[in-house]
C-alpha cells in the first residue's frame, strides 16, 4: 500500500509536469462544458418545463463520449512509456510488487480523470442557482460517469501495460471500449438468446441506468468487477516480462 | 553475499545463459566479461529480480530471490545498461523516489539518504536539476547514485564507466573503489582497464556459459604456454605480419606501433606450440634483421579473447 501510495505520487506529479495532461484536462472541461451548454439551450427551446428532469440523460450520455475520447490518451503512457524510455527496468529493479505498481498508476490516473469530471460541476450548479432541481439524479449520473472512468482507467492502463509503443496502448483502448459500446447496438446482429447476454455485459448498457438517474447495486457491481479484471489483466501483463524479458 | 546457482534463462526457444553459477562475496568486486550477446545483461538482470530464471537459483544475503523478491531486492542497487531515468524529476526527487522504495540499511530517512548520495556522486550541484537537462555523462552518474542511495550491501553494475569522459570515468571508478570494501560488488564492463584495475576476481560469459572465472593474474598464467610473443625486426610491418601468421603454429599475429624503421608485431601460438624458432627462422630467412624476440605479458584483453576464441577450453 505504501508503495503504491509511493508509485501514485510519482505518476501524478509526472502527469501535472505535462503539457498534454492539461491539454487534455482543458478538452474534457471545453468539450463537457459546450455539450452542457447546448444540452441546456436545447431543453429552453423544445423540453419546456422538463428541463431538470430530462436534461440528465443527455448531459451524462455527453460526458460518456468524452471520456471515451480523453481517457484513453491520458493512460497510453502509463507503462507504454516507461517501456520505451526504460525506466521500467529501474522500476522492476526496485522492492516494489507488480500489483503496487498497478495499483500506483490506477490511482494516479484515476486522480487525474476525477479533477477532470470535477471540471463539469459548474454548470450544473450554476443551472440550480437559476433553476432549482432535485439533486438525486445528477448524483446517480455523476455515480455512473465515475465508475464508468473506473472502467476506462483501468482498460487503459491494462492496455499500456500490454503494449510496446503508446499508440499502440491508446488504439488497444478505443477498441476495447468501442467493441464494448456498439455489441449491444444492434440487436438484430445478435441471436434472442445472445442478445441478454450482451447487453448483461455490456458497459454502456450498465451505464445507461445511472445516467437515468437510477442507483442500481448490480451495475456498481458490475463496474467494480470489470475494473478490478482490468487490473488484473494490467498484472498479468507486466508480468509477461518473466517469459518475454523486458524492454 | 550473492549466490547464483545453475542459471538458465530461455526466450521462446532461445537460450540466453545456461547453468551459470556465481559467488560474490562481501567485500569483493567481480568483473563479469563477455562479447556482445553473451548473456552479461540477462544475467544482472536475474540477479536484480527484473525477472525470474528459467531454471537455477539465487540468493542475495539469506534471502532467496524467487521466494522473498522483496526482501532480496531491498540489498540490491542495481545501473541498468541503458540507465534510463524519470526526466521530469529532479535528481533529488527521484534519489528520494528510489530510496523511499528501497528503504535503507541504518534506517536514515529518504532526504538523508538522497543528499549522501548526492555528496558521495559529487551531484551536489545538479541536486535541483531536472533529469532531461543533464548530458549523458551526468546522467550516468545520477543512475549510478541511484544505484547506491540507500546503502544497499549488494551493487549490481552494467557497464557503469559507459558514456562517461575520461575525468569521470575516472571518478567512477574510484567511487566504486570507495564502495568495494563493504559491499558485494559484481559489475560488467566493455572496458577491460575498468575490470582490471577494479576488479579481484573476472567471469568470462561466452554464448550464455561461464567459461572462466578466476583471479585476473591467474588467467593470465593460464595463458603461459600460449603467452603471446613480441617480435621486432627491421621490416615493412604488413609483409612482417603477414610472414609471422603462415608460420605453423601461429593463431594470431597483431601489428603494433613501429618502433622507427623497425616493425613490431604481437604474435599468438595454438596451444602446445613454442612457435618462437620458426618465427626467428622466418624473419631471419626473408633478410630481416631481428631485433627481439621474447614473451609479452598478456594483457587482460588478449587473456578475453584467448578464453573466447576458444571457448574456454583449456
Amino acid at each position: 500500500m505504501r508503495a503504491a501510495g509511493i508509485v501514485a505520487r510519482r505518476e501524478l506529479a509526472a502527469l501535472v509536469g505535462r503539457p498534454q495532461a492539461w491539454i487534455l484536462g482543458g478538452t474534457f472541461a471545453v468539450l463537457g462544458g459546450y455539450l452542457f451548454y447546448s444540452e441546456v439551450a436545447f431543453f429552453e427551446v423544445f423540453g419546456g418545463n422538463r428541463l431538470t428532469t430530462g436534461l440528465w440523460p443527455f448531459v451524462f450520455l455527453d460526458l460518456r463520449l468524452v471520456a471515451f475520447f480523453v481517457v484513453p490518451l491520458l493512460t497510453m503512457r502509463l507503462v507504454a512509456e516507461e517501456r520505451q524510455l526504460g525506466t521500467f527496468e529501474l522500476l522492476c529493479a526496485l522492492p516494489v510488487r507488480d500489483g503496487a505498481i498497478v495499483a500506483g498508476k490506477f490511482a494516479a490516473a484515476y486522480t487525474a480523470f476525477l479533477a477532470m469530471v470535477a471540471t463539469t460541476l459548474p454548470g450544473p450548479i450554476v443551472l440550480h442557482l437559476l433553476r432549482p432541481f432535485d439533486w438525486g439524479p445528477l448524483v446517480a449520473g455523476y455515480c455512473g460517469l465515475l465508475l464508468l472512468g473506473a472502467v476506462f482507467v483501468a482498460c487503459g492502463l491494462a492496455a499500456s501495460a500490454a503494449s510496446q509503443s503508446q499508440m499502440a496502448s491508446a488504439m488497444l483502448t478505443y477498441g476495447v471500449l468501442a467493441f464494448s459500446w456498439y455489441a449491444s447496438w444492434n440487436e438484430a446482429a445478435l441471436s434472442d438468446t445472445l442478445t441478454p447476454l450482451v447487453r448483461a455485459v455490456s458497459l454502456f448498457d450498465h451505464y445507461a441506468g445511472f445516467a437515468q438517474g437510477v442507483l442500481d447495486s448490480r451495475s456498481v457491481a458490475y463496474f467494480a468487477g470489470v475494473t478490478l479484471f482490468f487490473l488484473f489483466l494490467a498484472m498479468r501483463a507486466l508480468g509477461v516480462r518473466a517469459w518475454r524479458g523486458i524492454g | 553475499m550473492i549466490a547464483a546457482r545453475e542459471l538458465t534463462k530461455r526466450f521462446g526457444g532461445r537460450t540466453a545463459i545456461s547453468a551459470v553459477s556465481l559467488d560474490v562475496a562481501a567485500g569483493e568486486t567481480v568483473g563479469f566479461l563477455g562479447p556482445n550477446g553473451a548473456g552479461k545483461t540477462t544475467t544482472l538482470r536475474i540477479l536484480a529480480g527484473i525477472f525470474p530464471p528459467t531454471a537455477g537459483s539465487v540468493r542475495i544475503g539469506d534471502a532467496d530471490l524467487g521466494r522473498e523478491p522483496l526482501r532480496a531486492r531491498a540489498s540490491i542497487g542495481y545501473l541498468p545498461e541503458r540507465p534510463a531515468l524519470y526526466g521530469e524529476m529532479t535528481v533529488t526527487a527521484l534519489l528520494r523516489f528510489v530510496v523511499a522504495l528501497r528503504g535503507t540499511r541504518d534506517g536514515t530517512t529518504p532526504e538523508r539518504a538522497a543528499a549522501a548520495a548526492l555528496e558521495r556522486t559529487r551531484l551536489g550541484e545538479l541536486a535541483n536539476r531536472r533529469i532531461h537537462t543533464l548530458s549523458k555523462g551526468m546522467r550516468q552518474r545520477v543512475a549510478l547514485a541511484a544505484a547506491i542511495v540507500g546503502d544497499p550491501p549488494v551493487l549490481l553494475l552494467d557497464e557503469p564507466t559507459a558514456g562517461l569522459d575520461p575525468t569521470e570515468r575516472t571518478a567512477a571508478r574510484s567511487l566504486i573503489r570507495d564502495l568495494a570494501p563493504r559491499r558485494a560488488v559484481l559489475l560488467s564492463s566493455h572496458l577491460l582497464e575498468d575490470v582490471s584495475t577494479l576488479c579481484d576476481r573476472v567471469i568470462v560469459l561466452h554464448r550464455g556459459r561461464v567459461i572462466a572465472s578466476d583471479r585476473p593474474e591467474k588467467l593470465a598464467t593460464r595463458l603461459v604456454a600460449r603467452s603471446p610473443i613480441d617480435v621486432v625486426a627491421h621490416a615493412p610491418s604488413v609483409e612482417l605480419a603477414t610472414v609471422l601468421a603462415r608460420v605453423p603454429g601461429v593463431r594470431r599475429v597483431t601489428a603494433a606501433d613501429d618502433e622507427g624503421p623497425a616493425a613490431r608485431c604481437r604474435v599468438i601460438a595454438m596451444p602446445g606450440h613454442d612457435v618462437r624458432p620458426a618465427v626467428a627462422a622466418a624473419v631471419v630467412e626473408h633478410g630481416w634483421p631481428l631485433l627481439t624476440l621474447a614473451r609479452a605479458e598478456p594483457s587482460l584483453e588478449e587473456i578475453f579473447l584467448d578464453l573466447v576464441e576458444r571457448g574456454g577450453e583449456g
